[in-house]
């Protein structure tokens, strides 16, 4: 009982410092530490959609657009986890330095292709509408309203699985990024006879 | 009799193949890719020489409102064909609004050269025999690339065959001249279709490293997307790969 008083004051001090320090690292690296459930992922989403809206609207040139989509994407999409995923199995068998330099490629890719996508969107937006649990993932559903088109359903997933909350695929009327990219990787890489540096080295003329 | 006679052949055919094949997730089940490519490259040219060139000239001629009219006439004639999918499908609520939809549009609309529909609100509930074919409980079956057609599956292949041979009442009742305006229209609303969706097509055909594999992609997904037949493995888990 003697020895036993102080040592929970001790405990209790260490606790909070180590809380408070865990927070202030958690928040400079990872921002958001909230752990996912169906509101988070809609947040998640509505900040997204709302940069991906604003940055639409604002009315700058298709390379300023495209620099900041590369941002958006850092910010929101788990990059590392959809590249390794669209080059399928040979991911497995890269050197770590080669999956590397091919996921930095992969970045600016994937931003350039898709920034150009969205810039056609200009005068449009996007609404999210609701978000349904999946099991492993979050699905966020959204829609377009775009000028002289009909809407069109486009649907987010979102998991916590790569350790912080981030996009890992955008499905557009049923048609998957993540599905869509592993295609095109597949048949850049196929056309390479297989060399990831090869393919590393031309992805930056791409997309 | 004569013609609803094969319509229940030509299924059971379907799902006699489609027995065969099973569906693999998001794998495309492609037994005949082969000659799915060498109908790919034939259709790739047909569109780099004729259809896309084609499309450009018509939209760049032809006033906005008159492309919307050819347009309006060649799907207020599909209408009949998709009424008859809907009551074989037991849908009756989509019957009752496309048949409302064509009475409207018919007479109002001018002989549907204009949408009046459309402005209250009684918008299209599109379908065909594949999607009769599916609530039949026929899987899609191997996929298929058709010359002139494009891309599509056993079963809405063989189906699109039977919408347009057994189940076109507009079809069977027109006689020239109007089943020629018809065609002409259908033409028509083609070469607008190919210019509406002209950044998506031109993406897939001459901006992808492989464009056979990215129009498969492109159909299979989107088709079971729009029949809401979407199995749990058709999109890709990136984490499950790689725990």
């Amino acid at each position: 009982m003697i020895i036993s008083t102080p040592m929970p004051n001790l405990n209790k001090t260490n606790l909070a410092r180590r809380t408070i320090l865990t927070g202030l690292v958690s928040c400079a690296l990872a921002g958001p530490v909230f752990a996912l459930d169906k509101r988070v992922a809609t947040q998640l989403i509505d900040r997204l959609v709302g940069e991906i809206n604003a940055a639409i609207d604002s009315g700058m040139s298709e390379t300023k657009l495209i620099g900041r989509f590369e941002r958006i994407f850092a910010d929101y999409a788990d990059v590392n986890i959809i590249a390794r995923a669209a080059l399928g199995p040979a991911a497995r068998s890269a050197e770590p330095a080669e999956l590397e330099a091919y996921v930095a490629a992969f970045r600016g890719y994937i931003a350039r292709k898709y920034g150009k996508r969205f810039h056609e969107f200009v005068g449009g937006k996007i609404i999210v509408t609701g978000t349904n649990d999946r099991g492993k993932f979050f699905e966020v559903m959204a829609v377009t309203e775009l000028r002289g088109s009909a809407p069109f359903d486009v649907s987010f997933r979102v998991s916590d699985r790569s350790g912080q909350n981030l996009f890992f695929d955008i499905i557009i009327e049923g048609i998957s990024l993540l599905s869509s990219e592993r295609v095109e990787i597949g048949a850049l890489l196929d056309a390479r006879k297989g060399n990831i540096a090869t393919l590393t080295r031309d992805l930056a003329d791409l997309g | 009799m004569i013609k609803r006679l094969p319509i229940f052949a030509v299924a059971s055919l379907v799902m006699v193949v489609s027995a065969c094949s099973p569906r693999q997730g998001a794998v495309a089940d492609d037994p005949f890719e082969r000659l799915n490519r060498s109908s790919h490259a034939f259709n790739k040219g047909l569109d780099r020489n004729i259809l896309s060139p084609l499309s450009k000239t018509y939209t760049d001629v032809v006033p906005d409102p008159v492309e919307d009219s050819v347009s309006n006439f060649a799907r207020n004639l599909s209408l009949p064909g998709k009424v008859v999918n809907n009551v074989l499908q037991l849908d009756l609520s989509s019957a009752a609004r496309n048949t409302a939809r064509f009475a409207l549009n018919s007479t109002v609309g001018l002989a549907g050269l204009f949408d009046p529909s459309q402005k209250i609100g009684l918008v299209e509930k599109s379908t065909d025999f594949g999607e009769t074919l599916q609530g039949w409980g026929v899987a899609e079956g191997a996929y298929l690339e058709l010359p002139l057609f494009g891309p599509s599956n056993m079963r809405d292949g063989l189906a699109r065959f039977v919408d347009m041979l057994f189940l076109d009442p507009a079809g069977q009742i027109l006689k020239p001249p109007v089943s020629e305006y018809r065609s002409a229209s259908t033409v028509g609303a083609l070469l607008q279709t190919r210019q509406i969706y002209g950044a998506q097509i031109d993406e897939v055909l001459y901006g992808s490293a492989d464009s056979y594999a990215q129009s498969r992609l492109v159909y299979l997904q989107s088709r079971r997307f729009e029949l809401r037949e979407i199995a749990n493995d058709d999109y890709i888990d990136p984490y499950a790969e790689f725990e």
